[in-house]
């Protein structure tokens, strides 16, 4: 009976001391940035990331609300198998709540699974595949900046819709590369186009030029890359070199990343200085607006709970500087309004970082896969 | 058009030439860590991180300076070979006496950090560096287009290797250097400065390094990782070769690009693993290597 009172009066007392904070586990939101911090798409995602989801808590002003917010990071080296053993412990020891960015889709889709092992949050910015959302969708996971079958439908459709009908794939090979692969031959094949051929190379494959022989001789009026960071860079460069534009062909780069954010100079500004001059790339920019609104979630609930964050942050509406208004659906997608664009020839170009102009806006609801079409399970 | 194995002749032309282009860094690369092996008994793990500075030299020399390809190919392997010789003259000499593993454990470590600086510094995504205009264009060759850069690469580091061959295995300075390996008391008491000449050569086989560094740069970006991938291609071809044979590094070089590039063709997906797999059938059969001989 003693035992019995002790425990009525322990609760009672527990009750009556801070409410706001009952719910926080260990009383601090602890936001792990797990990403590629050394290798290919460290300049992307990297330790910038880190400096957004920083600038995030900031603007949040989670000092002035009273609450505690950390942010740890780490390095995944790009292997699956480094990422999920972080994140176990994260979890297990670390009482880390969220983890956010994960480039790199073969590293993403574990970090998927080992949330939602877990019970606890993830917040994907940096990785592409666009099956995060479909079969492999999570009540726990949120898709954040772009996927794979946004890249296709924006860059692809564009370009069949200019009469080029022939494609031939340079397709990195693992999960990512095979995604966005997979995804443009969809919408190419669906507006009438033909893919002649496909090669897949090692990831972070030192030279292109022999792949690049074998599309310039397949004779497909489009060479579609499906890769990212410094393959991507390669792969252009050596198709310079070898006359392969020269010759006719054009390439369609379905992810490239430029160190620039258009829609907020004033961000851009302020995360420079933070990160050794350098301008932040969509990815950074995903992880500030993730980061910011998994903080008013958690406002919201007074917990850090991390399956009734995610269910409320699906409620909100999303509102920050950079993406502006948009919505994150059931399946965990969040959708904005995307553009098209081209790369401006170097006598259109006024200065460094502008580069691009937008030959088209892709409104919010047209941008991404409609639910109904990915397979989630979540979606009925 | 006439087919092999299901590909077009040209195709496979082309691919060959390609092969050989790769496989002249492979050779270069290859030669440089012969020469230190066969002559210091070093397996030297900082020759991709000496690679790698070779590029940036170039890359410091074109934009803080204002000097071009042609001076970064002389600068770069001389300014990169100092920097050999200091990490010789102050750590290196201390190991020579013992296990080949203590050099192996000191250079990788120096690798690491190398890297590890460049990488704070400049971050993972390169710098650019472009073509000297001299070489920019191409040839077509009916089979191909062959950019000049290219066929730079093939002409100048066969010439490169051949030399390097020359010197070390049909002059009298090659035959001090080979005897100062064997007996190095026999070699000095004929009055040679054993101990300068083992210096000189660790600072000429990082030389090479650069030198492949520079030629690398106008065709992958220059980054501060570059080598590290590289390195451990470029020690199967050594073993491959034979443990310090220079022919043997020469001639496997090239032959192991065009494996390669032939790889690609036929079957993309192995092509990063394909030399390992070569290595793993030789080692089986000549555990001293194609052109070794068993010590």
């Amino acid at each position: 009976m003693i035992t019995l009172r002790v425990l009525a009066l322990l609760a009672a007392v527990a009750l009556a001391v801070g409410p706001a904070h009952a719910q926080i586990s260990d009383g601090v939101v602890k936001i792990g940035v797990l990403n590629d911090q050394s290798g290919a798409y460290a300049d992307i995602s990297g330790p910038g990331s880190v400096v957004a989801a920083r600038m995030a808590v900031e603007d949040f002003g989670a000092a002035k609300k009273g609450m505690k917010v950390e942010v740890i990071s780490a390095d995944h080296q790009n292997k699956p198998e480094v990422g999920s053993s972080i994140a176990r412990q994260w979890y297990d020891r670390d009482g880390v709540d969220v983890i956010v960015d994960v480039p790199t889709s073969s590293v993403a889709l574990a970090i998927n699974q080992v949330t939602r092992e877990k019970n606890k949050a993830f917040l994907v910015s940096g990785a592409a595949t666009s099956d995060l959302t479909g079969k492999a969708c999570s009540p726990n996971t949120i898709h954040w900046t772009y996927d794979t079958w946004m890249l296709a439908h924006g860059t692809g459709s564009a370009i069949v819709g200019t009469g080029k009908k022939t494609w031939f794939f340079l397709t990195a090979d693992y999960a990512f590369g095979h995604a966005l692969e997979r995804d443009t031959e969809e919408v190419v094949v669906k507006n009438g186009g033909k893919v002649l051929g496909k090669v897949r190379h090692p990831l972070n494959a030192q030279d292109f030029s022999s792949f690049l022989l074998q599309a310039q001789s397949s004779k497909a009026q489009v060479i579609g890359l499906a890769n990212a960071g410094g393959d991507t860079i390669n792969s252009i460069k050596h198709a310079a070199e070898f006359g392969i534009v020269k010759g006719g062909q054009i390439l369609a780069g379905m992810l490239v990343f430029i160190t620039d954010v258009h829609a907020t100079c004033a961000f851009a500004k302020r995360f420079a200085p933070q990160y050794k001059g350098n301008m932040p790339t969509m990815v950074q920019a995903g992880i500030y607006s993730a980061v910011l609104h998994y903080l008013k979630a958690v406002e919201a609930l007074k917990s850090d709970d991390a399956p009734k964050v995610i269910a409320k942050m699906k409620e909100m509406p999303t509102d920050d500087p950079l993406f502006g208004k948009g919505r994150i659906r059931a399946d965990g997608r969040k959708i904005h309004d995307a553009y098209l664009v081209e790369v401006k020839k170097p006598s259109e170009s006024k200065g460094p970082w502008d580069y691009y102009k937008i030959l088209a806006t892709i409104p919010a609801d047209k941008a991404f896969r409609p639910e109904k079409e990915g397979d989630c399970p979540l979606v009925k | 058009m006439t087919e092999i194995f299901g590909v077009p002749t040209q195709a496979l032309f082309g691919q060959l030439l390609i092969g050989l282009i790769n496989g002249s860094f492979y050779a270069l690369l290859s030669l440089g860590l012969a020469v230190i092996f066969g002559l210091l008994n070093i397996i030297n793990f900082t020759h991709g991180a000496q690679y790698m500075m070779g590029a940036f030299v170039a890359w410091f020399l074109l934009n803080k300076a204002g000097m071009g390809y042609w001076w970064a190919l002389a600068v770069a392997p001389i300014a990169v070979g100092a920097f050999g010789v200091i990490i010789e003259r102050t750590m290196l000499k201390q190991l020579y006496k013992l296990d080949h593993l203590y050099g192996l454990l000191l250079t990788f470590g120096l690798a690491l950090i190398i890297q590890g600086l460049f990488r704070n510094e400049y971050g993972s995504s390169g710098l650019p560096y472009s073509i000297p205009s001299q070489l920019q264009g191409g040839q077509n060759l009916g089979f191909m287009f062959l950019p000049n850069y290219r066929a730079w690469v093939i002409v100048f580091s066969l010439a490169v290797c051949l030399s390097t061959w020359f010197v070390i295995e049909k002059t009298k300075l090659g035959s001090y250097l080979r005897a100062a390996t064997e007996n190095p008391e026999l070699v000095r008491a004929f009055g040679i400065n054993v101990p300068r000449m083992i210096t000189l050569t660790y600072g000429f086989g990082v030389g090479l390094a650069a030198l492949a560094g520079v030629m690398a740069a106008p065709i992958y970006s220059v980054n501060p990782l570059m080598g590290a991938d590289l390195i451990i291609v470029v020690f199967a071809v050594v073993v491959i070769g034979g443990m310090g044979s220079i022919m043997g590094s020469i001639v496997t070089g090239f032959g192991l690009g065009i494996i390669e590039g032939l790889t690609k063709v036929f079957y993309p997906e192995a092509s990063n693993t394909v030399i390992f797999i070569i290595m793993a059938i030789v080692l089986m059969f000549r555990p001293a290597g194609l052109f070794g001989t068993p010590r």
